[in-house]
């Protein structure tokens, strides 16, 4: 019996993603605003990214809650991402005001990764950052207690790095 | 009378959890306490850290699914749905229309299952007995629905990238108008027994006041970034699926008591019920999956993306070198950033209120630790 033809893949049709007006003038504005930090600002899919240095974190991160024109006073999310040669820090923030979004990006050496902690600027950052510091072993500086969170007293190693095990046996 | 002699007083430390009935779940508090007044917290989570976002580097993204409906374990579609936003978003993948209006149809259910459970265990902290009952009884009629329709009482499970597992069952539309007309009785009791209830009021109005300013600097959002009055609501701001074609109502409080916390919930039922009928009012038929391919790969790139789940802004932060496993999946859960502020609102609180601010808070820790 012959076998059954299989069906014809059809690849399903894409969404194309492009930023929007208010993203574009997100954009111009950024840009502007932190004109003499120099950062690295482009697009990903329809979110505006812009990257910056370590050092730069505090004074980018007061200017843009304290700046009429930005007013980001939500941290929505604190993110670590471990690419190995390098951390990334991801902060996606906010504003209640103007409804608009964007993500701050900044790359850490993984042998000595130091932070300076953006508690003062926004205070929801603590758990994110005490976060950070038990699963990638980043040092926030100038956070008042870097105590473990989510992992227990003792716990040896950082489990959100790549080069740790997820099993310490093997699975058959 | 007169006393000329200075009592010394030494503050007391209180444990409560984590195995505490009070604390919905494994969560653990020490209390410093001075008399009956707290004076400072000590929060501790992580009993229940289970390195779900690290197991989710390990596993491909139909297998991420069922991690996500053991985060938020009251509301388990709607986690779901977030995972599965960020990756169709990621494939650039359009969903079928009957797909997104069943998402939201089940989401909002779930909402209201969710929604229950507060009232009946929130009013149980208060030392009523009785709402819980009837919340579950609430609770279980939408379960039952969801197992007709998923298989599952809780891990549902459901959610594809690129739609839902299956279509609705044949007797969906028999069993669901009078599911709602239940349900709607069911918010009116809640109203009539507990909300305006003297003893209710007594126990929960201005007990645990947080401002505006102050929740959004500690990342709060849902119901309670609602009760302090700012508006804020994801289904609004940014709608995603077919909310933009659904017209509802955003509840809020005035005070940011845990009484705001609690009625803007009660509220929030309402609008859901609106919601689905509005939905079943609209939804096409057609197919509920896209066409894609067995094993997802998404190509190299990152993406965010949140829901307004009952508890509040759910987001996960996906991203992708274009293999079948994602590099990096972090997520950001509401009740973490809740649970952050809590620290205040105990404050000069007495030690039955920081039970009552606790539950007001409505926290599910198994999506705090992860």
């Amino acid at each position: 019996m012959a076998r059954e033809q299989p069906k014809h893949h059809q690849e399903p049709a894409e969404i194309e993603f492009a930023l929007d007006e208010r993203r574009e003038a997100l954009t111009s504005l950024l840009k502007h605003t932190l004109n003499e930090f120099e950062p690295d600002i482009e697009a990903s899919l329809n979110e505006v990214v812009a990257t910056i240095r370590p050092d730069q974190v505090i004074q980018i991160g007061y200017l843009l809650r304290d700046n009429p024109a930005t007013q980001c006073n939500y941290l929505r999310c604190l993110s670590v991402v471990d690419y190995e040669e390098r951390l990334e820090v991801v902060y996606h923030l906010y504003s209640m005001d103007k409804n608009h979004q964007f993500v701050l990006k900044t790359n850490l050496s993984p042998d000595d990764p130091h932070l300076p902690s953006v508690t003062e600027i926004w205070p929801g950052a603590d758990w994110y950052e005490r976060e950070g510091h038990d699963l990638f072993g980043i040092i926030f500086d100038g956070h008042l207690d870097l105590a473990p969170l989510l992992l227990y007293e003792g716990f040896e190693g950082h489990p959100g790095l790549k080069s740790y095990p997820i099993n310490d046996y093997r699975e058959w | 009378m007169t006393t000329d002699h200075q009592l010394d007083t030494v503050d007391m430390m209180l444990n409560m959890g984590p195995q505490h009935p009070s604390t919905h779940g494994v969560f653990r508090m020490v209390l410093q306490v001075d008399g009956e007044r707290v004076v400072n917290m000590e929060p501790h989570i992580g009993y229940l850290h289970r390195g779900s976002e690290k197991l989710c580097e390990h596993e491909q993204y139909s297998q991420i699914i069922t991690l996500f409906d053991r985060l938020d374990y009251v509301s388990n579609l709607n986690n779901e749905l977030v995972f599965c936003m960020a990756t169709e978003k990621l494939m650039r993948l359009e969903v079928p229309e009957r797909a997104l209006y069943i998402r939201v149809i089940l989401c909002e259910l779930n909402r209201i299952a969710s929604h229950m459970l507060f009232y009946g265990t929130f009013s149980l902290d208060a030392g009523a007995m009785t709402p819980v009952m009837y919340g579950f009884r609430e609770r279980e009629r939408i379960q039952s629905l969801f197992e007709a329709v998923t298989g599952a009482r809780m891990m549902h499970n459901f959610f594809r990238v690129g739609g839902v597992k299956s279509d609705l069952p044949e007797d969906f539309n028999e069993r669901i108008p009078w599911i709602l007309n239940e349900l709607q009785k069911g918010i009116d009791e809640a109203d009539r027994l507990v909300t305006f209830n003297e003893i209710f009021l007594a126990r929960t109005r201005d007990v645990g006041i947080i401002d505006a300013k102050t929740a959004i600097a500690y990342g709060l959002s849902g119901p309670s970034l609602r009760a302090t009055g700012v508006p804020y609501d994801i289904r609004r701001a940014e709608p995603y699926a077919i909310y933009d074609r659904i017209d509802f109502d955003i509840p809020i409080g005035d005070r940011g008591d845990c009484w705001d916390r609690y009625y803007v919930r009660i509220q929030e039922m309402r609008q859901s019920l609106n919601i689905i009928k509005q939905c079943l009012e609209q939804i096409p038929a057609g197919p509920t999956m896209a066409t894609v391919r067995r094993i997802a790969r998404p190509p190299a790139g990152e993406v965010f993306a949140h829901a307004e789940n009952p508890r509040g802004e759910f987001g996960v932060y996906l991203v992708s070198v274009g293999a079948d496993k994602p590099y990096r999946v972090k997520i950001r859960p509401p009740s973490f950033c809740n649970l952050m502020a809590l620290k205040l609102m105990v404050k000069n609180a007495y030690i039955a209120d920081a039970v009552m601010i606790l539950g007001s808070l409505d926290i599910v820790l198994g999506e705090v630790d992860r």
